[in-house]
């Protein structure tokens, strides 16, 4: 049963406390850097967000913290200088404005940042390894590179219990065990085991709630949108990983999903098209894009970046606090290894969201600045079209540079794609001819 | 008598179409849009008035396309020429499924169905290799007027192969080979081909299928034509209408509304 009052405390709650919970890490990594303390640089795909919050290490996101220049209109000054300084126009528009950032003593529009003390990170991305050498390089910080084995083959992913993923379990333990010792060095603390046990249960409940935040939005009309919301929520989901806040956060906004499901309560629009997404998002333009789907009634319902963003926590899986080490080590591999999967077989994944979200279209965005994104979403969409027939729309710009990134082409290439849709729901609806 | 009219404003030029109810094409015009998009759809629409003899009155829908879509100020409503130029194909041309549309900017290659329904289309990116105007720097480069061009690569020999796909080097490449003493008739052929490459690159990305339909400026090209021809192993359809299929198909769309609109008893569907 709704009321007015319940409508008007529950509904939006979860963007408000989403971007206050963004200023509060911002303003804990300032504090960071003006005390001169330690921080990690770590990325989405394979954080290790528990470990480093075990050693109450502030963690930075350097995807996090780039893109956040793009949407606040800034990358470009930020690109430019990294490519004064010498970098390529083709290379990574997050690392470039990452290292103006640097370059700028870690002045960033959302404060300061703290230098690295350490870098963690997978072999999700290579560019992850690259860009960690640049920190290496800068300030001599120590990085730890975890080699997490991936799929051997396209929906070849298998589980505990199996011989090759018990001996990938095995070696991704030690290297944690690894960066522990890493961690106690860098730090001067001694691993608090009980404290790590309480984070992964913090990290059980915001797996939880994501997998059901997914599932809500199958419904229709949709509870939020994938692109905008989900970005929001995406934040939260890497930065407060394993945090108590970051667990109320999300059975908050469950509720409030749960609540504008059994009310029937959508989105702020008429909803016509349900769409998924493919890739990264394109930041220099990030409202504007998303009003170029939603003046035609079209709204994101799910993407492959609420997947591999979130580092693969829509698998659902839960650590064993019982045995919290092998556990971490065992999500780590089926969550990194879905982040791989859910961009390298797209196809695979948007079969099931298409069913999953009934969704009438599917849009591409391969990006300028990311090979490792973009690279095979050609073969990806021909592949789905072959299986589902469902329409779908390729637009290339970028995540970072505004160069690139042309309105005008797109809304040309994007009104097309409805007038196709519009015409496909007609001619169905219209019946076969005689 | 009812019309319908289309008007496209395109980059370089505005097309403008009407068409009668039996989608019979009664006017047309074409002339440069230059800086004032607004007075360039007007002067093309007042023009296509004039040429078929038409009262303003008379066109009950029309519908802008182009890029100046949304400044065709008199219209009812706009349509991307994505859309209009597969329905204006399939339309002249019935057993289309694939259109090339080569104009002063973009490239596009369009997959459609019987029914003149888009099913997939791709165009060039921000960058306009492999378009009209690349064509334009080689006709600056060489002196040569641009409806020259065609004829000219055709009278080709031993044609060299351009390997610029940026339309600001191809003019320094181009005087590159003029000062290896090479044919102009050679590099312009080269030109040609160097487009068709492109175009036909980003038609396999939509798939090609019989029959392909060339329409656009660039398509009253003699040169592309067989260039495109000679690349795809393929004929073209093209027709002298092929320069307006934008507009047509915005017309062809625009009678739409006006039947769909017309009451029962005025189809005579009662009687």
């Amino acid at each position: 049963m709704s009321t007015l009052e319940d409508t008007h405390e529950l509904v939006g709650r979860g963007n408000i406390e989403g971007a206050a919970l963004f200023r509060d890490w911002f303003a804990e990594l300032g504090e960071t850097a003006k005390t001169g303390g330690e921080a990690a640089y770590v990325f989405v795909m394979g954080s290790c967000n528990e470990i480093l919050k075990t050693f109450d290490l502030p963690v930075v996101f350097p995807e996090i913290t780039s893109l956040q220049t793009a949407v606040r209109h800034v990358a470009h000054e930020l690109l430019e200088e990294a490519e004064d300084y010498g970098y390529s126009p083709d290379i990574c528009g997050y690392v470039k404005a990452d290292v103006a950032v640097q370059l700028r003593g870690g002045d960033h529009p959302m404060g300061r940042l703290p230098k690295p003390t350490i870098s963690v990170l997978t072999n999700a991305c290579n560019t992850y390894i690259k860009w960690a050498e640049i920190w290496e390089r800068m300030y001599g910080t120590p990085m730890y590179t975890i080699d997490v084995p991936g799929t051997r083959q396209a929906g070849g992913q298998t589980w505990a219990g199996n011989a090759d993923f018990e001996a990938d379990r095995k070696y991704v333990e030690v290297q944690l065990r690894e960066l522990i010792t890493v961690c106690e060095q860098v730090t001067g603390k001694s691993f608090d085991i009980d404290k790590f046990r309480d984070i992964l249960g913090h990290a059980n409940t915001m797996t939880r709630c994501w997998s059901r935040m997914l599932e809500l939005n199958s419904a229709r009309p949709s509870v939020f949108n994938a692109l905008t919301d989900g970005t929001i929520y995406l934040g939260v989901a890497n930065g407060f990983r394993g945090t108590e806040e970051g667990a109320r956060y999300f059975e908050r906004l469950v509720e409030e999903m749960e609540y504008k499901v059994a009310n029937g309560l959508g989105q702020d629009m008429d909803e016509q098209y349900r769409l998924l997404f493919v890739g990264v998002p394109c930041y220099p333009i990030f409202r504007r894009f998303n009003e170029l789907f939603s003046e035609w009634g079209g709204t994101f319902v799910n993407s492959t970046y609420l997947w591999f963003a979130s580092g693969g926590t829509n698998r659902g899986f839960e650590y064993d606090l019982n045995d919290p080490l092998a556990s971490l080590a065992e999500g780590m591999l089926v969550s990194v290894r879905d982040a791989m999967d859910s961009m390298f077989h797209q196809d695979t994944v948007l079969e099931q969201m298409i069913a999953d979200h009934h969704a009438d279209g599917v849009i591409y965005h391969p990006i300028k600045s990311c090979r490792t994104v973009s690279t095979g979403l050609a073969d990806g969409r021909r592949s789905l079209t072959e299986k589902t027939g469902t329409p779908s729309l390729f637009i290339e710009s970028d995540m970072m540079d505004r160069r690139v990134v042309s309105e005008a082409q797109m809304k040309n290439r994007i009104d097309a794609f409805f007038e196709g849709l519009a015409s496909r729901r007609q001619m169905a609806q219209a019946g076969p001819k005689d | 008598m009812a019309y319908a009219a289309g008007v496209d404003v395109g980059s370089t030029q505005t097309k403008a179409i009407i068409i009668d109810e039996d989608a019979k094409i009664v006017g047309r015009a074409l002339l440069d849009t230059g800086a004032n998009v607004i007075q360039a759809a007007e002067d093309a629409f007042a023009e296509a008035l004039t040429e078929g003899d038409i009262n303003r009155d008379d066109v009950k829908y029309v519908i802008g396309t182009g890029y100046g879509r949304y400044r065709v100020t008199f219209g009812d409503s706009q349509v991307t020429e994505i859309s209009c130029h597969g329905r204006g194909a399939v339309h002249l041309f019935p057993n289309t499924r694939t259109v090339v549309d080569m104009g002063g900017q973009d490239t596009k290659a369009i997959s459609v169905t019987a029914d003149g329904e888009i099913t997939d289309f791709c165009m060039n990116d921000k960058c306009a290799a492999g378009t009209g105007r690349f064509l334009g720097a080689a006709s600056a480069a060489l002196d040569i007027p641009l409806d020259d061009l065609g004829p000219v690569s055709l009278q080709s020999t031993k044609p060299i192969k351009i390997s610029t796909t940026c339309t600001v080097f191809a003019e320094s490449e181009v005087l590159a080979w003029i000062g290896k003493g090479k044919k102009i008739e050679d590099i312009l052929w080269g030109v040609h081909k160097s487009i068709a490459s492109r175009s036909a690159g980003l038609m396999r990305r939509v798939g090609i299928e019989d029959e392909i339909t060339f329409t656009g400026g660039v398509s009253r090209n003699q040169g592309m034509v067989k260039a495109l021809e000679d690349r795809l192993e393929k004929k073209l359809n093209i027709s002298e209408d092929c320069h307006y299929m934008g507009a047509l198909g915005a017309a062809m769309f625009a009678l739409d509304n006006i039947l769909a609109a017309r009451t029962p008893a005025e189809t005579g569907a009662n009687s």
